[in-house]
């Protein structure tokens, strides 16, 4: 596969963890974002080629994981009605709320379908004019612009037993969150690369500036990602603090300008909670106003019902960067994906799912034969 | 969300009022909406994300970045001691 | 005196072109579905008698036995139908203990409304499966159960083979130095499958892989020293390596890049976001397989259509007991472990 292949060739990895391994002079901790990127170290087994000097610390970048409990609860309420089709993508599918996750509501007679576009809830509604078809809109920046092209083409194609039930989550807010935190670790960032595709990366100069932290715009592919790691120590090292782009070939400063002008006719900004980390204001998107025939949260009346979340779970601390999967003592015992006791568990990637599914609870690798 | 694949282009066809195309991604094609590329060709290589081309692949920043690691292969190694990384963290 | 309340329709009964109750009612509207649909189909002298059992000959040796049920949603995929997928799911379930399969039942429970003619061509299916493999469907069942529920269709099978004299073949014979063998690509079927669900359609070349893998079984056993058979349906490959480590109490070491993909199948995962590994197959298997008879093996293997892409893809160890750990394709490593439940495609 083309701009795919490419990008896992092991004789470059091998250089660059090479590179990696001769720039770095201090210990660095650097966070990245994306819970994709985080899947792919994981699945490449990337932090393995780097030095001890270079620390990856997970981020919360798994808007599954961080979608809050009541939001959840929310779906679930209105996927169990019989007169709802409930769209979702396969991530949320096993999200467990206060009361079991959609495939128990499914098994229960809930009509609850996964589909890969927004664009085919469209399709099942006009399919089905007697339903009302809801689609649980989770996801960051990135899905927003399939996610508002979904409400803008019902609006105006008049498909009135289409709604949306929107969770979306806004990076730049979440990484400010993290570098106020008291105890905050990291010192760099690899920058979120599909994100920026969409809604270019000005935004984290002034993030970059005042805390004295690069961000490096990282795509997903294994040399991407240490070509970003590498680019971070450098900075690191140098004592520099900018927004640099090792995405180009994705990612224009500026991003996806009629992209971002659909998001901002479709949605406003708003507060958000964040489970495991609380509520960031201005960190969410709702539909504004003239789209309200099309917001779920609008169409259907629904209690929330609020649940405490388990104490054992460190889910926050993880989120933030602050502890490790396995700090946390009921890692792969109480808490497991079958289980899930918080967020990071939750989702395939949150950081102690990805853990977990890679095996790490399992067995110390074997140290590496050395890369090059 | 972050999981967008690479594809080409093979086809440009219209949906209503959006602008779709039919996206080749080495031996499977899927459609994909294109209302948020300008000026959209066939041939053109795409970041597709549920189902929408969110971005066009530079093919000479890709080929710039992709020549500085390969001559970056070609680098001598600098003969320095190398600690081997550890394993788990 | 006729009996009063004997009620009978005077009409004489038509050919419905859907599954009504009646036909599971052990009545003449069964006796009509069997003698008209399933007894041409799978016709055999076991068969014809129409006994509730079979009774068969056997050499000696060890009887293979297996059982197994097939729900698969859409009923016809690119590349078969549930009726192949049963047929060849069921040989290949004896073919892995070394066992030549010889005879099948098949218990049918049919949803009211179920066309006809789609029943008909699964059978036909099944038929042309069972002759592929060289083994007869001898005995059966059908039941009819209301509309809602059965998903249109269930086959459950039992299977009957032997394993002759000398062979031994276990998930738990694995041994430390074994040859990690896969007979062809992986994938293929699941991403089949996931290709004609709602929503998630592609246009390409993906086709089931289901096919009988008893002829090839046949081959390597007679070329080495096989220790350990497997084949990878639900769960995929990695699902059944990890069973195969822990069966066996051996560490395995695959190659991420030895693992045969089609480029359809690869790019089917990247767009969905799924792992070949953890795809289903149906007409693959993995083999452990003691080194110094691994590459006659791989001849043999090779030389028959459904094994021509039969490649080593890693080895056994005695470290790490009960895990396989893959080096990946830039070098790295990781553990991979059993999924808890089916892969679902992801966007993040």
């Amino acid at each position: 596969m083309k701009y795919v292949d490419e990008y896992r060739d092991q004789k470059l990895a091998e250089k660059l963890a090479g590179e990696i391994r001769r720039a770095a002079t201090k210990p660095w901790a650097i966070m990245e974002v994306c819970g994709g990127q985080t899947h792919s170290i994981v699945k490449y087994g990337i932090d393995y080629l780097l030095p001890n000097e270079v620390e990856l610390v997970h981020g919360p970048g798994c808007p599954v994981c961080v979608t809050p409990l009541e939001m959840i609860d929310r779906a679930h309420a209105i996927a169990r009605r019989s007169d709802v089709i409930f769209c979702s993508f396969g991530d949320m599918l096993r999200v467990p709320g206060s009361n079991g996750d959609l495939f128990q509501a499914k098994a229960s007679g809930a009509d609850v379908r996964i589909v890969y576009s927004p664009l085919d809830c469209l399709r099942i509604a006009l399919a089905n004019p007697q339903k009302k078809v809801v689609f649980f809109a989770v996801g960051f920046e990135t899905t927003a612009p399939a996610n508002a092209m979904a409400v803008w083409q019902a609006k105006s194609q008049g498909i009135g037993n289409f709604s949306m039930l929107v969770s979306h989550a806004l990076v730049p807010p979440a990484i400010t969150g993290i570098l106020e935190s008291p105890d905050n670790r990291v010192q760099a960032f690899l920058g979120p690369g599909h994100v920026c595709a969409v809604m270019g990366y000005r935004e984290y100069e002034p993030i970059a500036a005042r805390f004295h932290t690069p961000v490096v715009i990282t795509g997903f592919e294994p040399l991407d990602l240490l070509e970003g790691i590498l680019l971070a120590v450098r900075q690191l090292e140098q004592g520099r603090a900018q927004v640099e782009n090792q995405y180009a070939r994705a990612v224009e400063p500026g991003g996806n300008q009629s992209a971002r002008e659909m998001i901002r006719q479709v949605f406003e900004v708003c507060d958000r909670g964040w489970r495991g980390i609380g509520s960031i204001p201005g960190s969410g998107y709702c539909l504004r106003e003239a789209f309200r025939d099309y917001d779920s949260e609008r169409v259907f009346e629904v209690d929330t019902i609020h649940a405490p979340e388990p104490e054992a779970c460190i889910s926050g601390s993880i989120l933030k960067g602050l502890k490790k999967p396995h700090d946390c003592p009921a890692f792969g015992r109480e808490c497991t994906p079958l289980n899930p006791l918080g967020a990071t568990m939750v989702s395939a990637e949150g950081a102690c799912a990805a853990y977990f599914n890679y095996g790490r609870q399992l067995v110390r690798l074997p140290a590496m034969e050395g890369a090059s | 969300m972050c999981l967008a694949i690479p594809g080409k282009i093979v086809e440009l066809e219209e949906e209503g009022s959006m602008r779709m195309g039919r996206i080749d991604y080495g031996g499977i094609t899927r459609q994909a909406c294109l209302a948020y590329i300008p000026d959209p060709q066939i041939g053109d290589y795409v970041m597709v994300h549920v189902g929408f081309a969110i971005s066009k692949v530079d093919a000479e920043e890709a080929a710039r970045t992709y020549r500085y690691l390969a001559e970056m292969n070609q680098l001598e190694e600098i003969a320095a001691p190398e600690t081997p990384p550890e394993a788990m963290p | 005196m006729p009996n009063a309340f004997a009620l009978s329709c005077g009409l004489p009964v038509s050919r419905p072109r859907n599954i009504v109750l009646g036909h599971g009612s052990g009545g003449r509207l069964t006796a009509q579905l069997v003698r008209d649909l399933f007894l041409p189909a799978f016709d055999n002298p076991a068969l014809r008698k129409l006994d509730d059992q079979a009774v068969l000959p056997v050499d000696s040796g060890r009887i293979a036995l297996t059982t197994d049920s097939f729900v698969v949603t859409p009923l016809f995929f690119p590349g078969g139908d549930i009726g192949r997928l049963a047929v060849n799911g069921t040989v290949n379930d004896l073919a892995m203990s070394g066992a030549r399969p010889l005879f099948l039942t098949a218990a049918f429970i049919l949803e009211e409304g179920l066309p006809i003619g789609d029943l008909e061509r699964i059978t036909q299916s099944m038929a042309k499966a069972a002759s592929e493999a060289g083994v007869s469907i001898v005995t059966g069942d059908t039941k009819v159960v209301n509309h809602g529920s059965a998903d249109k269709l269930f086959i459950t099978t039992a299977g009957v083979g032997v394993v002759p004299d000398g062979i031994s073949i276990s998930a738990s014979n694995a041994r430390p130095g074994d040859a990690v063998i896969v007979s062809g690509t992986i994938g293929d079927h699941g991403m089949a499958v996931w290709a004609t669900r709602e929503g998630l359609e592609f246009e390409g070349h993906i086709e089931s892989d289901t096919a009988p893998l008893n002829r090839l079984v046949h081959a390597m056993t007679r070329a080495g020293d096989v220790h350990v058979l497997r084949d990878p349906t639900r769960g995929g490959l990695g699902t059944s390596l990890c069973e195969i480590a822990s069966s066996s109490s051996v560490g395995v070491e695959l190659d991420a890049r030895a693992v045969p993909v089609r480029e359809e199948v690869r790019a089917a995962c990247e767009i969905l976001g799924m792992d070949p590994l953890f795809v289903a197959n149906e007409g693959k298997l993995v083999a452990m397989v003691a080194e110094s008879s691994a590459d006659a093996v791989l001849a043999a293997m090779r030389s028959l259509p459904e094994g021509r892409g039969a490649c080593r893809i890693g080895r056994v160890v005695a470290e790490h007991s009960g895990a396989v750990i893959v080096k990946t394709e830039i070098g790295g490593s990781r553990v991979i472990d059993v999924p808890f439940a089916e892969q679902l495609p992801r966007i993040c």
